[in-house]
């Protein structure tokens, strides 16, 4: 038998398993590409206006760490100003879940061992991953080549810029293959995958933003770089799409070498031992929830630091940018409306409301996946009951988004207020814009816990979905001219626009309640449902 | 009190799949239940009744006097229980499990804990993600013996352990009858069950299809003879009660239901016994009667059934 024995198999049945999952994958994609096309035609319209842009553009730190800088002033350059390095770090992100999870999630969850025991070679899992995450990238090539090519963009830089952001995709499934291999579980091999994504955007973002003496040289060192150093609808490279070609190769052949030293359904990182008893204070539900959550918690609120500061320092530049009246018109339209600062400042926080709200479902999920895993079992066979179980994950939801938001406002006061020179009082105002945010968050996660109550099959999906929505409805919404009655379907409609915007009690209230009436709802559902294994 | 667990007519399905179809199972203080089944039978779905994680379709089922659903964290503060397949958090040490467990229970013996741990022979600071399945369940089995409980549910609780864990689990759990302690303990092994069970019921399809004390069941059994005669025997088939006769000249074998064994005794030793050998009763074939006894049509579709249902 080789080890490769039994690939094909193994690939059919991640891909019927993943069948939902990967056109959704590729439909954001698809949505992606669209409305940055379709925008753009309508905000820029005129050369000359997209000239202003671009020149002002390449001079500001905080949009060229965010979106690296323009290659050209086509609507194509505009495409793949805004779509490359976001686009690349979420074929990233859905490679590396696809390859864990075909990997080693299933052996932790015992379903490769049964397969595992059948015909089925030592490297079958691994590449039927890698297979369904090439897959999934070539169909995330094919719709950002076909979609520019469709709204009339040139054919050769749609080419490039699906390429380059499917490579780069390609290059994370390998990254994945790797840390599966060598860390101690699949959440483990996940977040190191990860990890080392951040660490390349960051290296393309210092490389992007740095003056021309500085280490520009770092970009060459990220794959998301790589995408961006393509130069798609500018002069394009194609030899840069070697980089990744090679990258993803020496990558997975280390992975599969690295395959064969170690056990099933362990890591190359060996396990340390642990305290052989429990510290005093784990004794409740509470304190079990706190513990399964608080590296999360910790990780959230270190990335808000990070963040908020980082952003926050650039606001200051952002009104050198501001000379153009059609950027004018869209950070206005992002956010709030006097200042030009405060919009900038203002849409940030939205955005940081969103991404926040990712943190709230996750953590309400939570109590889902306890139950799933059959965890849950054993601890509401003590007197530990339903509902303090299920509120102690709540609390920690609720508590943690006020946290995070509170920090990430106040980082990103600390990070402005020390370059405008108004410390003071930029961090309590932006502390107050951050935590404006939270009634918005906990409506999304009042809806999980609902779900969770009274539709628990669905929770996870419907939770996700809910929040894909409102990301659309806030990035595209008012640019594709939907009617206030679609967008005030989603709660950040009715956050108020900090700072700089005018704050009314009635909505937060509002929200507030809606969130209490959701979370109340799921618990009454939990008391009355069966607990499912 | 005397009676522990007293279930009676229990229903409950999962959409079209049924997998409890009046159940009665009734448990005394103070004993050490088996509650026999093939996979799939019910038998956790049982204890998740009791427990109060399902809720019964219809049917009454009554916890140590209290009502499972309505009053499942008061109950809980009373009993300890092991599921069949023990999933545990992968960070947390078995030590920090087993002390969490324990006090959520509402406390833990601390010598019995570390007497328990040796028997065992359980490394409390390994981390979950390490053990393998036999020490999970060995983490479950010490939470729940070390809690100063009156009831033990105990769901299928050695599929993991090896022949010697075994051993030193039946030792625990005599120690826990001598204690007072009620136990019902779900299993398949029958070896098991014999060692360690006063009374027995056996479910099937969601359903109770026998119960009693095992003497009580060794009367509905056979007892195998084998015997070696002076003479060919005569009018061994007309003797009632006895089955699978074959007559090989003085040789004798057959099975015959256990009291009508005097009987057929009688007419071999009228022949002169020169060897006798008397397997008795065993609940193997107890079991394999309910099961597959009535032809192979009946055990497929029991064991189609057994497939199909959520165990």
């Amino acid at each position: 038998m080789t080890t490769l024995a039994g690939t094909g198999p193994l690939t059919k049945l991640a891909l019927r398993r993943d069948r939902t999952m990967l056109v959704i994958w590729i439909y954001v994609f698809a949505a992606f590409a669209g409305a940055a096309v379709y925008g753009f035609r309508k905000l820029y319209p005129t050369a000359a206006g997209r000239e202003e842009f671009v020149v002002a553009s390449n001079h500001n730190a905080a949009l060229l760490t965010i979106y690296g800088p323009f290659y050209g002033s086509s609507l194509g350059s505009f495409t793949a100003w805004r779509d490359t390095t976001l686009g690349a770090l979420l074929a990233g992100i859905m490679s590396i879940f696809l390859v864990v999870r075909h990997s080693r999630a299933d052996e932790e969850s015992g379903r490769l061992e049964l397969v595992g025991s059948a015909a089925v070679g030592r490297h079958a899992a691994l590449v039927a991953g890698l297979l369904v995450a090439g897959l999934a990238n070539l169909g995330v090539g094919l719709v950002l080549a076909v979609i520019p090519i469709a709204l009339g963009l040139p054919a050769a830089g749609s080419i490039a810029f699906g390429a380059g952001v499917a490579l780069c995709g390609l290059v994370f499934a390998a990254v994945a293959a790797l840390t599966a291999q060598v860390a101690q579980t699949a959440r483990s091999a996940r977040g190191l995958a990860i990890g080392v994504l951040l660490v390349v955007f960051l290296f393309r973002a210092i490389g992007d933003s740095v003056s021309a003496s500085g280490p520009s040289w770092l970009r060459w060192l990220s794959p998301i770089g790589w995408a961006e150093l393509t130069r798609p609808f500018g002069t394009i490279r194609w030899w840069v799409l070697a980089l990744p070609i090679v990258a993803a190769v020496l990558v997975g052949l280390a992975a599969a070498l690295l395959a064969v030293e170690r056990d099933y359904d362990s890591g190359l990182l060996a396990t340390r031992a642990g305290r052989p008893a429990a510290k005093a204070s784990l004794r409740s539900p509470f304190a079990l929830a706190w513990r399964l959550q608080r590296a999360t918690v910790f990780a959230w609120v270190i990335g808000a630091l990070v963040y908020g500061v980082g952003v926050g320092s650039a606001a200051k530049g952002i009104s050198g940018l501001l000379g153009s009246a059609q950027v004018r018109r869209v950070v206005a339209r992002m956010g709030g409306e006097a200042n030009l600062t405060n919009a900038y400042l203002a849409a940030l926080i939205s955005l940081t409301g969103l991404f926040v709200a990712g943190f709230a479902i996750a953590s309400v999920l939570r109590l889902r996946s306890e139950e799933t895993d059959q965890r849950a079992d054993p601890v509401l066979a003590t007197r530990a009951g339903r509902i303090g179980w299920a509120l102690s994950h709540m609390v920690i939801a609720v508590a943690g988004t006020v946290v995070i938001l509170g920090v990430a406002g106040f980082a990103m006061g600390l990070g402005h207020g020390a370059r405008a020179g108004s410390l003071g009082s930029e961090v309590a105002r932006m502390a107050g814009a951050g935590l404006a945010q939270v009634p918005a968050v906990l409506v999304v996660a009042g809806l999980a816990a609902a779900l969770f109550g009274l539709a628990p099959r669905a929770t996870a999906v419907a939770s996700w979905s809910v929040l894909g929505v409102a990301v659309l409805l806030l990035f595209f919404g008012e640019i594709l001219g939907w009617s206030h009655w679609v967008l005030d379907v989603s709660p950040f409609t009715h956050s108020p626009r900090l700072p700089g915007g005018v704050v009314s009690a009635a909505p937060l209230i509002w929200l507030c309640a809606i969130a209490a009436a959701l979370g109340l709802a799921g618990l009454i559902g939990l008391r009355r449902r069966d607990i499912l294994g | 009190m005397t009676v522990a667990i007293d279930v009676a007519g229990l229903r409950k399905s999962y959409g079209k799949t049924v997998a409890l179809d009046g159940l009665d199972l009734s448990v005394a203080a103070g004993e050490v239940h088996g509650f026999l089944g093939p996979n799939g039978a019910g038998k956790t779905t049982a204890i998740r009744i009791l427990l109060g994680l399902l809720r019964a379709d219809a049917g009454s089922a009554a916890l140590l006097g209290g009502d499972p659903w309505t009053q499942s964290t008061d109950l809980h503060r009373r009993l300890a229980y092991v599921p069949g397949e023990v999933s545990l958090w992968p960070n947390f040490t078995g030590g920090e499990i087993i002390d969490l467990l324990g006090r959520l229970r509402g406390g833990l013996d601390a010598g019995r804990r570390a007497s328990l741990l040796e028997r065992f022979e359980l490394d409390p600071a390994v981390k979950a993600r390490a053990y393998s399945r036999g020490n999970r369940q060995k983490v479950a089995l010490v939470a729940a013996l070390a809690s100063d409980v009156e009831l033990l549910l105990l769901d299928e609780p050695t599929a993991g352990l090896d022949p010697l864990m075994e051993a030193a689990f039946r030792d625990c759990i005599d120690e826990e009858r001598q204690r007072g302690r009620t136990v019902l303990l779900s299993s398949h092994i029958l070896s098991e069950v014999e060692a360690l069970c006063d009374r027995v019921t056996i479910i099937r399809l969601g359903r109770t299809v026998e119960t009693g004390s095992l003497a009580d069941l060794r009367h509905l059994t056979r007892t195998s003879i084998a015997a070696e005669l002076a003479s060919p025997p005569d009018g061994l088939d007309r003797l009632p009660g006895v089955h699978a006769l074959d007559v090989e000249g003085d040789r004798v074998r057959c099975e015959v239901e256990t009291d009508k064994l005097d009987g057929l005794l009688k007419v071999l030793s009228a022949a002169g016994v020169r060897s006798l050998t008397s397997q008795p009763p065993t609940l193997e074939e107890l079991f394999l009667r309910h099961y597959a006894g009535d032809g192979p049509q009946r055990h497929e579709t029991a064991a189609a059934a057994a497939d199909g249902a959520q165990s």
